[in-house]
């Protein structure tokens, strides 16, 4: 059984996912960096469900799909800041500041 | 044998993953993600998801770093820029907050669940060899989860008119 084992990579994944979220400025790695963690979940929920069933597995299954409607809609917004903005670094992106 | 494989991919996965979120080039960077996403596909096919591990190669690998590849090709972002990395401090926190929750996590990692969750050893592996590994995901997926199921094509809609919406120039 490789549950310990497993959680323990998936825990550096996810935190490595958080350093690049906090050490890059350009916001396409940013996203990228929220793949990473997402993907550390989803080996979470796959360990556990070797021993608690297979349901685990079709919630890596929502996971993805939603991944995949973030990436296409984070995308599309970097895709318009960056015909404003001419950059995708984040501290560019102050559109909301009052 | 699967837990020699499983150590091999696991150092790949974190290695690549290191390597993702330290290269100044967001395409080495999406390169180097593109080789985690691999190694964490043959881990799940070591814990006894081979159905999630082909839809981590078609979709993850494949449709999302695509999408991701060509967006960086699109905007002409393929030489990192000098801002791309934050500075000492950033670096410092970075290193801190990140180490700070590995310790946690590392922490919580060898939690077991209640013995009377948890199905006989190898039982999931059998259901898979019985169902095949498509029909013990779909069984759950078009019984118990039907209705979540649907909600997501309507979360893929919306997804779909949003990013149209978005990178229209004008509607």
């Amino acid at each position: 059984m490789l549950l310990g084992p497993a959680l323990a990579v998936s825990a550096i994944l996810f935190s490595i996912g958080v350093g690049g979220v906090l050490l890059r400025r350009n916001a396409i790695v940013i996203f990228m960096s929220v793949e990473l963690m997402l993907n550390a979940v989803n080996l979470t929920f796959v360990a556990l469900a070797q021993q608690l069933g297979p349901q685990g597995q079709v919630i890596v299954f929502f996971v993805m799909a939603v991944a995949a409607a973030e990436a296409a809609v984070g995308l599309a917004i970097m895709l318009a800041i960056f015909r404003h903005r001419e950059t995708v670094d984040i501290e560019a992106f102050s559109l909301l500041r009052g | 044998m699967a837990e020699a494989v499983f150590w091999a991919f696991s150092s790949g996965a974190i290695l690549a993953a290191f390597l993702c979120v330290t290269r100044r080039s967001p395409v080495a960077a999406a390169l180097w993600l593109i080789l985690t996403l691999f190694c964490i596909a043959a881990l799940f096919v070591v814990l006894d998801a081979q159905f999630i591990a082909v839809l981590q190669v078609l979709v993850y690998a494949g449709a999302i770093m695509v999408l991701f590849l060509f967006v960086i090709m699109l905007l002409n972002l393929g030489r990192g820029g000098p801002t791309d990395l934050r500075g000492a401090w950033g670096k410092v926190v970075a290193l801190g907050l990140g180490g700070v929750l590995a310790l946690e996590l590392w922490a919580v990692r060898s939690v077991i669940p209640a013995d009377h969750l948890r199905l006989p050893p190898g039982a999931v592996a059998r259901m898979s060899e019985e169902q095949g590994p498509v029909g013990l995901i779909s069984n759950a997926l078009f019984r118990e989860y039907l209705i979540p199921f649907e909600i997501t094509s309507m979360l893929l809609l919306a997804a779909i008119v949003g990013a149209v919406v978005l990178a229209k120039k004008r509607l």
